[in-house]
């Protein structure tokens, strides 16, 4: 369970968060949405430490952001790296194995190396295995960098925009690796998205964010309105259900 | 990996010493050869601190351009020697011991480093081309103060500058190069120490965090670590522009990958077979006087202009 | 604000005219015979010629930027100064006894050389890098520089070389700088085609668009800067950064139209010259401390807050 209290944080004195109180349980995928600017990415970036503390707390089940050690925190939480951030030199298979140096600090036991195998093999990597990432396609890549986070074996996986730069086959991909992950492997997904229908098809609860703070919080179904919509976007856009399901028109 | 490339590479390195040690010596062996010992075991302490050096910076600002001579650490070597001799007097620098020199320069211009490029690489990391610019005009900022305060300093002060910022492989004495191995082999040792987690520190901030590494004390660490290697090397020889570029690139070249375990263990053996092998050449075969390091330097600054040209996003 | 500059420049002038080793007061230039001989032979001569060098390079430097189209490069960074030192040490090695005219000549030719060829390289770089092109530029002119500092050496001639290398204004005397004149006469031929510079600025489709002859112009501008640089670096030796600083100072002041323009940057690069003579003049004295060691410090601080300080403004 992530549980966020009174969080707020300031950038050249304008503030993104105004006193954030938000509790995500453990498991599923979970989706947080807004127009630009709402604050997504600080609070993702808070959670995954990338961005120092100002006020306010963060615990990921026991252990307190800010307080807890880095390499503790990097066996229970995970961030997937903005695609640019790829060393070009390395094979497919060096970076998910990088996966398991928060356990083995550079010295990996076949245990590790089993772990890494697997990760490759749940990802259909294997053909790529020894392949360059410079010479991969975007969506390869960044399969490899999901494998890596898979065999960092974290209860949390924060995820921050991942769709951009991909077309629908590899985003749809994506999306059902994580719930795949979410439903098989017990893994929670914290994931900031620009596109409601993703959101609304993939994920199990929704965060709605507008101006540093939280409007709206459940299942897409019950997030996912015109009224939330006309609130938090101010656009009026229509809201399908069909079978169950809801689509945003666009 | 790599095991045999590394192996050869030894071997090269090996040639290299022993043709150095005997080839062409003639006369009393007793003098030749712990003469010509002393030039090597200096240029051999210079070769591994400039290469590692190199492959530790480029690790940290997570490009295989910049280099610490690039950013003007050599330049900031020569500018607090030159300041403390400026605010102590001459006379007053020289009473004390050549390690004692030594130390207290190197301890300020740790400081000044991590003061100076901590908060610059922590800035602007991202734009490459401005902070090559920056370092660039650092190193030429450094310079002109330093000669600026050199000009300032009496005349008689000034030979004293000289005397330290441009020492030659001929004329290092025992004890300072003692000092400078033990302190290269301790910065050393601390460098394969820190191998995979330099690893990770590679892949990026964002990486590097999530695999619980904190990429700020990496930077702090690989400062400390660049600052005491080019002291070394800058106090044997003065200031070696683009060794470590050429030597690292070429390295890269010989062993492509980004395992630091395989990575500084190259470039030290690529670096020691150019400045010996190098050295040898124009000695020994050339019979010419031209410092090695005139020739690298043009060699390294057309291999920048190509890795920089290269650079650019197709 | 050209009025303020141009009474700066006035006071900065006479200063330098009472500043030095030798002592001399505007009293005794009326009763000691010696003391007119001095101002005539060597404060005279010195304050032209850091007046006239430095509003050229100056001038040199605005051009240099229209025609590459990027504000980060000057001649005496970007291997023209280089090219220059290189023309005088081949004259100097194969023909020790040729005039200073022959070598003037040379200096140009080779400084011209070196510009093409920065040129060259700069149309090949995309244009969306402009640091990349002012780090092409500082690496050509260091590749440059370390060729002429391998042949001085070969040549034993390092020495020599090293005045070329640093600016330096002690040596100029009555008899030895009147090259400098000509300096000045350049500049202000260039100065009468200051529009088509400011065009060429905009680009090749923006030039032709304009029915410039975009060639012609840049050739010109070539022509002008490499003289500039090779005269100034025969007579007094290389001064960075004047050619980088100044314009784009006078450019953020006061826009980018030469025609308005370069009397004020000419000016500006005068005075700040100045300034650091007479401050390498006075901080040691007796001894002298060069200008181009003055100015490459205080332009590479300069420099750098260009580069980081007020970022929101033209680039």
């Amino acid at each position: 369970m992530i549980t966020i209290t009174d969080l707020s944080y300031d950038r050249d004195e304008t503030p993104v968060l105004r006193g954030v109180d938000l509790t995500l349980n453990a498991g599923g995928v979970k989706a947080l949405i807004g127009p630009n600017g709402a604050g997504k990415s600080t609070l993702l970036s808070l959670i995954a430490r990338l961005i120092p503390m100002q006020s306010g707390r963060i615990m990921v089940d026991d252990l307190e952001i800010g307080a807890c050690a880095n390499d503790v925190l990097a066996r229970r939480l995970a961030i997937l790296p903005q695609a640019s951030e790829a060393a070009p030199l390395l094979t497919v298979r060096e970076l998910v194995g990088f996966g398991r140096y928060p356990y083995h600090k550079g010295r990996p036991t076949a245990a590790d190396r089993e772990k890494v195998e697997d990760a490759l093999a749940t990802f259909e990597l294997q053909a790529l295995a020894e392949r360059r990432l410079d010479s991969l396609s975007g969506g390869q890549r960044q399969r490899a960098q999901v494998a890596m986070i898979f065999a960092q074996d974290t209860d949390y996986i924060l995820l921050d925009e991942p769709l951009n730069n991909l077309d629908i086959a590899a985003s749809r991909g994506l999306m059902r690796t994580l719930q795949d992950l979410a439903q098989h492997h017990a893994r929670t997904i914290v994931i900031v998205l620009h596109d409601i229908n993703y959101a609304a098809a993939y994920a199990n609860e929704i965060v709605a964010m507008k101006d540093g703070g939280i409007v709206a919080q459940g299942a897409p179904q019950d997030v996912v309105t015109e009224a939330m919509l006309r609130e938090v976007y101010g656009t009026a856009a229509a809201v399908h259900r069909i079978d169950g399901r809801v689509l945003v028109g666009v | 990996m790599f095991g045999r490339r590394l192996l050869l590479l030894t071997l090269g390195l090996c040639l290299c010493i022993a043709l150095y040690l005997v080839w062409g010596a003639r006369g009393n062996w007793g003098f030749v050869l712990p003469f010509r010992a002393n030039k090597l075991a200096a240029m051999l302490l210079v070769a591994l601190s400039v290469s590692s050096a190199t492959v530790l910076f480029q690790t940290i600002t997570r490009n295989s351009i910049l280099t610490p001579s690039v950013m003007g650490f050599d330049a900031l070597y020569l500018l607090t020697l030159t300041a403390l001799i400026f605010v102590l007097g001459g006379q007053s620098f020289m009473q004390l011991p050549a390690i004692g020199q030594f130390l207290v320069n190197t301890v300020l211009m740790m400081g000044a480093a991590l003061a100076l490029f901590g908060t610059l690489l922590r800035r602007g990391g991202s734009d490459l081309f401005r902070m090559i610019l920056t370092g660039i005009i650092f190193a030429g900022l450094f310079r002109s103060v330093t000669s600026f305060l050199q000009r300032i300093i009496d005349p008689n002060e000034f030979m004293v500058v000289q005397a330290n910022s441009f020492a030659r492989f001929a004329r290092v004495e025992l004890p300072l190069l003692a000092l400078a191995g033990a302190l290269t082999l301790a910065a050393l040792g601390a460098a394969w120490h820190m191998r995979h987690r330099l690893d990770v520190l590679a892949l990026g901030e964002q990486t590097a965090i999530s695999l619980g590494e904190s990429p700020r004390r990496g930077l702090f660490q690989v400062l400390i670590l660049v600052s005491v290697l080019v002291s070394v090397s800058t106090a044997l020889v003065g200031p070696m522009a683009f060794l470590g570029l050429l030597v690292v690139s070429v390295a890269r070249q010989i062993t492509p990958t980004v395992s630091h375990a395989v990575l500084l263990p190259s470039a030290g053996l690529v670096s020691a077979i150019t400045l010996v092998g190098g050295q040898l050449v124009l000695e020994r075969a050339l019979q010419s006087s031209t410092p090695l390091v005139v020739v690298v330097d043009v060699l390294g600054g057309l291999v920048f202009l190509t890795l920089l040209l290269r650079r650019t996003p197709r | 604000m050209a009025l303020a500059l141009a009474g700066m420049l006035v006071a900065l002038s006479i200063i330098s005219l009472f500043v030095g080793v030798i002592d001399l007061s505007w009293a005794a230039l009326w009763s000691e015979p010696g003391a007119i001989d001095l101002l005539v032979v060597s404060r005279g001569p010195r304050t032209i010629a850091v007046v006239i060098s430095g509003g050229a390079l100056a001038v040199s430097g605005a051009i240099m930027q229209m025609l590459v189209r990027n504000r980060f490069v000057e001649p005496m960074t970007a291997g023209t100064g280089q090219g220059a030192a290189l023309g005088i040490l081949l004259v100097t090695l194969f023909a020790p006894g040729a005039s200073i005219l022959v070598k003037m000549l040379l200096a140009s030719i080779t400084a011209l050389g070196a510009a093409v060829g920065f040129l060259a390289i700069v149309q090949r770089l995309p244009p969306v890098q402009p640091l990349l092109v002012a780090l092409v530029g500082l690496i050509y002119g260091g590749i440059l520089g370390a060729v002429v500092t391998f042949i001085a050496y070969q040549a034993d001639l390092l020495q020599y070389v090293e005045i070329w290398m640093n600016g330096e204004f002690s040596g100029v005397l009555q008899g030895r700088y009147e090259l400098i004149w000509l300096v000045a006469v350049v500049a202000g031929l260039a100065y009468l085609a200051a529009d088509q510079f400011a065009i060429i600025g905009m680009g090749r489709t923006a030039s032709i668009n304009l029915g410039l002859n975009y060639r012609q112009t840049m050739v010109l501008g070539l022509l002008a800067i490499s003289i500039v640089t090779a005269l100034t670096v025969v007579t007094v030796g290389m001064i960075p950064f004047v050619g980088l600083v100044v314009p784009n100072i006078v450019a953020r002041l006061a826009g980018d139209n030469l025609r308005r323009t370069l009397p004020l940057t000419a000016m500006s690069g005068a005075a700040l010259v100045l300034a650091c003579d007479i401050f390498g003049r006075i901080i040691r004295y007796p001894y002298e401390i060069p200008v181009g060691t003055v100015f490459g410090a205080i332009g590479a601080g300069l420099f750098l807050w260009l580069l980081h300080g007020a970022k929101r403004h033209v680039w």
